[in-house]
C-alpha cells in the first residue's frame, strides 16, 4: 500500500491571474514542506509526528495563513488557532486565540498529550505555553507587511460597502482582501497515512481577515476543519462559518462508513453540498488514497504516495 | 406524529446516593422548564425562540452547572460556553470563556443573528456582549457556595469531580458508586463533567433547534473549552434534527455525538430513536454521556450511558416526563 501525503496552504478566491513573484514563493513553500513530510515519513516517523512537522514548516512560511504571516484582526492583532488529531487513537488537541507561541500546532499536540483536555483557548493557552517552555516571541513576529494592506482594504472594502448597496468585488484590486474579508490564502494542513494505515492531521491558522477580536473558526472545531479517525484524516479549509454549519472534515468520514464509498467520492460529496466558493479539503485513506476537492477558484496543494507521484498545483483538477 | 415536541436536560451522571431532596428539586426545575417551553410552542413560538427561552431559565436558575451555579475553574473562577443552532439552514452561534454575561445562551444566539461568524470567545466575546448591550453581572453573581465545597474537594482528591457529590459528608461514599478516576487523554483523572443544561424543541411546522450552556468542568483549566460550544459535538440542529449533549466533554467532541446522531438518520435512514440508541451504545468507547433530541416529526428520544441523566420531555399530544434514572 505504501504511505501518502497531502498539504495545503489555503483554499479561496486565488485569481487566476496571480503575479509570479506571490505564485512562485507559494509553491516553493508546498514543495519544501511536502519534501519535508516525505523524508519523515520515509525515515518511518509515525504520521502524528510527520504532520505536526509539515505544519510548522507551513507556520514559519510566511506566504500562508498560519504562524507567520498570519492575518490580522480588525484590531490589527493576531490570533492564531490550530488543531491536531490521530485517526488510530482519536487523540486530538485544539488551540485558539493564540499571539505569542511560535508553532501553533505544537501547542495543540501539547494539550493533547500533556493536559487532560482537548482545547485550550486564549489567556489559558498562552500560560499553557509558557508552562511547557513553547518557544514564544512578541506578536510583531508573525505580523507581516502583505497581511497589513490586506487588514488595511478589507476594512476600506466595509467602510465603502456601508455607503454603496452594490458589493465591492467588482471594483477591488485583483490582489486585495476581498469585501466579505476573504483573501487569495486561507489555512495550512497536513494529512499523512503510513504503511501500516496509521493516520493523522493537522491544521493551523490565523482565521479570517479582518475577524471580530475572540472569532473562532473551524480549524480547532474537532469535527469541523480537522478530523479523523481509523477511516481517513481530513483537512479543511475555506469560509470557516460553511466549514463548521456544515462539519465537513466529520463528514467525509461518516458519509465513507455509511455510504460506503471510496474517500474521492466521500471528499467531492461533502465538497458539492458546501455553497460554492467556501472550502476545499485535502484527505488521505488508511488505504493511502488522497482526495484534495475544493469549490473555491483554487487551493495551494500538494500530495505525493510512496510509489513516487508527487504533485503541486493552485487551480484545476478540482475532482482531484 | 407531526405536532411539537420538547426536552431539557440538567446533565448526564448522578450520583446514586443522590439525597431525595436534591433530586426533587432537579425534577422540579426540569418540569417548570418544560412548561415554560411548551407555554410557548402552544403561542407559536419558532423553535429557536424556544430553545432560548428554556436554556435561559436553566442558565439563571442556581441548581444545574451552568450560568449562575457554574462549575469553577482552577482560579476559583467561573468561564461559560454555550452554543445554539437553527435546523433549517443551519445557522449557529457559539460563545466560550464568558465571566460576566448573565445568559451565555443569548449571547450565542446573538452571534448567530448579529455577527457574520459562528464562534466569539473570551475578551472578544465579553467586548461584544458590552456593545450589545446584554446584562452583565460581576463573576462573583455566577458563583455558589455549593461550588466552592466542590472546587476544595476537587483540589484536595486533585481530580476532575462530577457534581452532586455531596461536600458535608467528605465520604467518599457517592464517588465510589461511580467508576474510580478514569484515564483521560492518558491522564490519571477522574473524569466527570458537572451538570451541564439544554433544550432541543421542534415546533409545529417542523423546524428543530437546539441549545447548549455550561460552566464546563470542575477544577478545569482556565482556557479549557470543552464539548458545549462546539457545533457538531455538544449541539446539532439539521432539517432532521435537534440534539444536546452532556457528559464527558472530551469524548464527546472525539465522538462528535450529536452530529451522530443526524448522521446516522441522514445516511443510515435510522429513526430517531434507533439513531440515539445506536449512538449511544457504538459511538462512545470508553467515553459516558447522554443527550436528548427531537426529531421533525414531532417524535423525542434520549439516551445515556451513565448513571442516570436529569431530564424531561413533552409531545403535543399530551405526553410529558421528568426522570432522573
Amino acid at each position: 500500500m505504501g504511505w501518502a501525503i497531502a498539504i495545503h496552504g489555503g483554499a479561496g478566491d486565488i485569481p487566476l491571474s496571480l503575479p509570479p513573484e506571490k505564485r512562485l514563493p507559494r509553491e516553493a513553500g508546498l514543495r519544501r514542506c511536502l519534501d519535508v513530510g516525505i523524508a519523515a515519513l520515509k525515515s518511518r516517523n509515525h504520521p502524528l509526528d510527520v504532520v505536526e512537522l509539515v505544519v510548522r514548516e507551513l507556520e514559519n512560511h510566511p506566504n500562508f495563513n498560519a504562524g507567520k504571516g498570519s492575518v490580522l484582526t480588525t484590531t490589527g492583532t493576531v490570533e492564531m488557532e490550530a488543531c491536531i488529531m490521530d485517526g488510530k487513537t482519536m487523540k486530538c488537541g485544539a488551540v485558539s486565540g493564540v499571539s505569542t507561541v511560535v508553532n501553533a500546532i505544537s501547542l495543540a499536540r501539547l494539550v493533547m498529550e500533556k493536559t487532560p483536555h482537548i482545547y485550550l483557548a486564549f489567556d489559558g493557552a498562552e500560560a499553557f505555553a509558557r508552562e511547557q517552555g513553547l518557544e514564544t516571541v512578541e506578536m510583531s513576529h508573525f505580523i507581516t507587511p502583505e497581511n497589513i494592506e490586506r487588514l488595511k482594504q478589507a476594512q476600506e472594502a466595509d467602510r465603502v460597502q456601508i455607503d454603496y448597496t452594490q458589493p465591492i468585488q467588482k471594483e477591488a484590486p485583483k490582489d486585495a482582501a476581498l469585501a466579505d474579508g476573504d483573501s487569495q490564502i486561507g489555512t495550512v494542513g497536513c494529512v499523512a497515512v503510513d504503511n501500516e494505515g496509521n493516520l493523522a492531521t493537522a491544521t493551523s491558522t490565523g482565521g479570517l481577515v479582518n475577524k471580530m477580536v475572540g472569532r473562532i473558526g473551524d480549524t480547532p472545531v474537532i469535527g469541523a476543519g480537522t478530523y479523523a479517525n481509523y477511516l481517513c484524516a481530513v483537512s479543511a479549509t475555506g469560509r470557516g462559518e460553511a466549514i463548521i454549519r456544515g462539519t465537513v472534515a466529520r463528514d467525509v468520514a461518516a458519509v465513507m462508513e455509511f455510504k460506503g464509498i471510496s474517500l474521492k467520492e466521500a471528499a467531492a460529496y461533502v465538497i458539492d453540498r458546501v455553497p460554492q466558493g467556501t472550502a476545499g479539503l485535502i484527505a488521505v485513506s488508511s488505504t493511502g488514497e488522497i482526495a484534495m476537492p475544493f469549490n473555491t477558484t483554487g487551493m495551494f496543494r500538494a500530495c505525493a504516495t510512496e510509489d513516487g507521484y508527487s504533485e503541486i498545483a493552485i487551480w484545476d483538477s478540482p475532482s482531484k | 406524529m407531526g405536532g411539537w415536541a420538547i426536552a431539557v436536560h440538567g446533565g448526564a451522571g448522578v450520583d446514586p446516593n443522590l439525597p431525595k431532596e436534591r433530586q426533587e428539586e432537579a425534577k422540579r426545575l426540569l418540569t417548570r422548564c418544560l412548561h415554560i417551553g411548551i407555554s410557548a410552542l402552544r403561542s407559536n413560538l419558532p423553535a429557536i425562540d424556544v430553545v432560548e427561552l428554556v436554556v435561559r431559565e436553566l442558565e439563571t436558575d442556581p441548581l444545574f452547572n451552568s450560568g449562575r451555579g457554574s462549575a469553577l475553574t482552577e482560579k476559583g473562577t467561573v468561564e461559560m460556553e454555550a452554543s445554539i443552532m437553527d435546523g433549517p439552514k443551519r445557522r449557529c452561534g457559539a460563545v466560550s470563556g464568558l465571566t460576566t454575561v448573565k445568559n451565555p445562551v443569548s449571547l450565542a444566539r446573538l452571534v448567530m443573528d448579529k455577527t457574520p461568524h459562528s464562534y466569539l470567545a473570551f475578551a472578544g466575546a465579553e467586548e461584544f456582549a458590552r456593545k450589545q448591550g446584554v446584562e452583565l453581572v460581576d463573576n462573583d453573581y455566577f458563583i455558589t457556595e455549593d461550588n466552592v465545597g466542590m472546587l476544595k474537594l476537587a483540589k484536595e482528591a486533585n481530580s476532575i469531580l462530577f457534581d452532586y457529590r455531596i461536600p458535608t459528608l467528605g465520604t467518599c461514599g457517592g464517588g465510589a458508586a461511580m467508576e474510580s478516576p478514569i484515564q483521560m487523554n492518558g491522564l490519571p483523572i477522574s473524569v466527570y463533567a458537572p451538570e451541564t443544561v439544554g433544550c432541543v424543541v421542534v415546533d409545529k411546522e417542523g423546524r428543530c433547534a437546539a441549545a447548549t450552556s455550561t460552566g464546563g468542568l470542575m477544577n478545569k483549566m482556565t482556557g479549557r473549552i470543552g464539548d458545549s460550544p462546539l457545533i457538531g459535538s455538544g449541539t446539532y440542529a439539521c432539517d432532521l434534527v435537534g440534539v444536546s449533549c452532556t457528559g464527558e466533554g472530551e469524548a464527546i467532541i472525539r465522538s462528535t455525538l450529536a452530529r451522530e446522531v443526524a448522521a446516522v438518520m441522514e445516511y443510515k435512514g435510522l429513526s430517531l430513536h434507533e439513531a440515539v440508541d445506536y449512538v449511544i451504545k457504538y459511538r462512545l468507547d470508553e467515553g459516558k454521556a447522554g443527550l436528548i433530541a427531537v426529531s421533525k416529526n414531532g417524535e423525542v428520544a434520549c439516551g445515556f450511558n451513565t448513571t442516570g441523566m436529569f431530564r424531561g420531555c413533552a409531545t403535543e399530544d399530551g405526553f410529558m416526563e421528568v426522570g432522573v434514572w
